[in-house]
């Protein structure tokens, strides 16, 4: 190109070092800068009416193109709950020595859905929305909390799928359903910093999330969610230490711990050691540091 | 001419010897595979991995833009304007130099945030919220969005699906969300392409109020009447460079002169 031989009309700026004087001197501030982690949690609080109505938003528009609409919030996973009692409880039988296994199935099947979608979808949260992360500005946080909060809607509705088959197995309510409240809260903790991690990983090498389905796949079959880790492992002899990591892995800690809750069949004996301290344990290391550690790299999302 | 005008001017942006790179992922790169080729380039990664590349979009621009200025920029396709523009916004980080700003200027891209399974009405409020506008504002200025869009004018269009609109029709309600908020500095990428001449005419209204609520707006534009029309000052840039900057009519003559050369 023959651009440098073209004698510009009229370049009127200042000389160049006149210019940081210039903007400092009105006080200006340095474009795209990383806020300190007390503005941008204040920030991103200031945000939260945009956080909810894009969640809400998502659900919505999630179902909006078919016939059945909404009713496919609940119908996704009663399908998927008949799809595993079919696999698990009437071809492969690992229903021997569990009673009330298709609440066991089913509640480990929601709960655990419930953690995988948040992480898929926290993979995603950057790298799925860099259009938006290109073109406005808003801590970024924002997106994978929102995705988030998604699942957390969405799990309503399965929860609502889940009464109705709890009842239909003949599983009467009682003051121990209110223990899953406390249970779903610290899951929610731990499934929104795991997603801030996975926005960050997948934000810088997008081929994470092609690994996500694999990983997920892994750590479902280890978490006890179609079969009880006890009944099926306990002949195997494996040391103590190995049955107690497996029961103490979050997924496993939170599904047990609203098995616990919802089902009378299933009692504290199962659970392990110090269950509360654990669960909470994984929910506050999991948020606080999975939102240190995305605030982080906070100005360089979208980049490139 | 803001030039003219008496009294200290009062800069908005400054750009302080900017440049500008960013690398493309996936320049060349064979066929995603499966897991284990995904692994395999994981654990191979290096910081110049390949199959990406490195872009030298801005070189060295240096400019300072004042309160109540329209600043038109200018120049070929690929020529950096919208990385300039991103940058200003802090949405591209600068590799050298640096951009001062008074406030936080917004980019107009509010579509970004629309959804088309959506109606048009949850979509004004979906893309006031995430320019960071409060629910009672939204509430205040929705009316004046759907009147200013135009949208309703041919029936109740606004509680249709966004994906049912025609492009113009989307494009009107885009630009009138993203105008509804007052910005310290506001920055207009190619926006004013679309739109029947009536919604032009009102579009090119609603930027100089916009400039006279104190504010700068920069306008990317292909086409040289608008700049004219609706810039006091233009910016030329050609490969990355800044080549002129000046009133805006010496800039597009210049410009025009330049392209007939070609």
């Amino acid at each position: 190109m023959s651009t440098e031989t073209l004698a510009p009309p009229r370049v009127h700026h200042p000389p160049e070092e006149d210019l940081r004087a210039l903007a400092l001197r009105h006080g200006l501030s340095v474009s795209g800068a990383r806020p300190s982690l007390p503005e941008y949690t204040r920030q991103l609080w200031s945000r939260r009416h945009f956080i909810t109505a894009f969640a809400t938003a998502r659900l919505t528009a999630q179902y909006s193109q078919a016939r059945l609409g909404q009713i496919w919030q609940v119908m996704t996973p009663l399908l998927n709950a008949a799809v595993y009692y079919f696999i698990f409880g009437v071809l492969m039988n690992t229903r021997a020595g569990v009673p009330d296994f298709v609440p066991f199935l089913v509640t480990g099947v929601f709960i655990w859905t419930f953690t995988a979608s948040s992480i898929t979808a926290g993979t995603r949260a950057i790298s799925g929305n860099l259009g938006l992360v290109r073109a406005l500005h808003f801590p970024r946080a924002s997106l994978p909390v929102s995705l988030a909060l998604q699942q957390l809607q969405q799990l309503a509705f399965s929860l609502c799928a889940l009464v109705l088959i709890l009842f239909c197995f003949g599983v009467t309510p009682g003051w121990s359903w209110l223990l899953a409240v406390p249970a779903l809260f610290l899951q929610s903790l731990f499934n929104t910093g795991v997603s801030l991690v996975l926005a960050r990983l997948a934000a810088r090498t997008p081929d994470i999330a092609q690994l996500m389905p694999f990983l997920l796949r892994t750590w479902m079959y280890a978490s006890g969610v179609m079969w009880s880790v006890e009944h099926v492992l306990a002949n195997n002899h494996l040391p103590h230490a190995v049955l107690l990591a497996l029961e103490c892995n979050p997924a496993a800690v939170y599904i047990d711990l609203v098995r616990f809750a919802l089902i009378d069949s299933f009692t504290a004996a199962q659970l392990p050691p110090h269950v509360w301290a654990v669960a909470t344990g994984w929910a506050l290391v999991a948020a606080v540091g999975g939102f240190i550690w995305f605030w982080q790299a906070e100005e360089t999302y979208g980049r490139g | 001419m803001a030039d003219t005008r008496s009294g200290q001017r009062v800069p908005t942006v400054v750009a302080d010897g900017v440049h500008v790179t960013y690398t493309v992922q996936g320049a060349g790169r064979a066929g995603r595979g499966g897991a284990t080729a995904a692994l395999g380039r994981i654990l191979s990664r290096t910081r110049t991995a390949p199959g990406t590349r490195t872009v030298h979009a801005v070189k060295g621009v240096s400019f300072a833009a004042y309160k109540g200025e329209a600043i038109g920029l200018i120049g070929s396709n690929g020529s950096g304007k919208s990385t300039l523009l991103k940058a200003v916004a802090g949405l591209l980080p600068t590799s050298e130099g640096r951009i001062y700003t008074h406030g936080q200027p917004s980019l107009l891209g509010v579509n970004a945030a629309l959804m088309g399974d959506l109606t048009g009405e949850r979509n004004v409020i979906l893309g006031g919220l995430a320019m960071g506008m409060s629910r009672e504002e939204i509430r205040e200025r929705y009316q004046d969005i759907v009147d200013f869009s135009g949208i309703n004018e041919k029936g109740d269009f606004i509680s249709l699906p966004m994906r049912t609109y025609s492009s113009g029709m989307g494009a009107r309600l885009r630009f009138s969300i993203a105008a509804a908020k007052s910005h310290d500095v506001l920055l207009i990428d190619e926006a004013l392409a679309t739109g029947d001449a009536r919604f032009q005419q009102r579009s090119r209204e609603r930027i100089s109020r916009l400039r006279e609520e104190a504010g700068t707006v920069f306008l990317v534009s292909h086409s040289n009447s608008t700049i004219r029309q609706t810039c006091d000052r233009a910016i030329w840039l050609e490969a990355g460079r800044l080549l002129a900057d000046g009133p805006a009519g010496e800039v597009v003559d210049a410009y025009e002169a330049h392209t007939r050369k070609k």
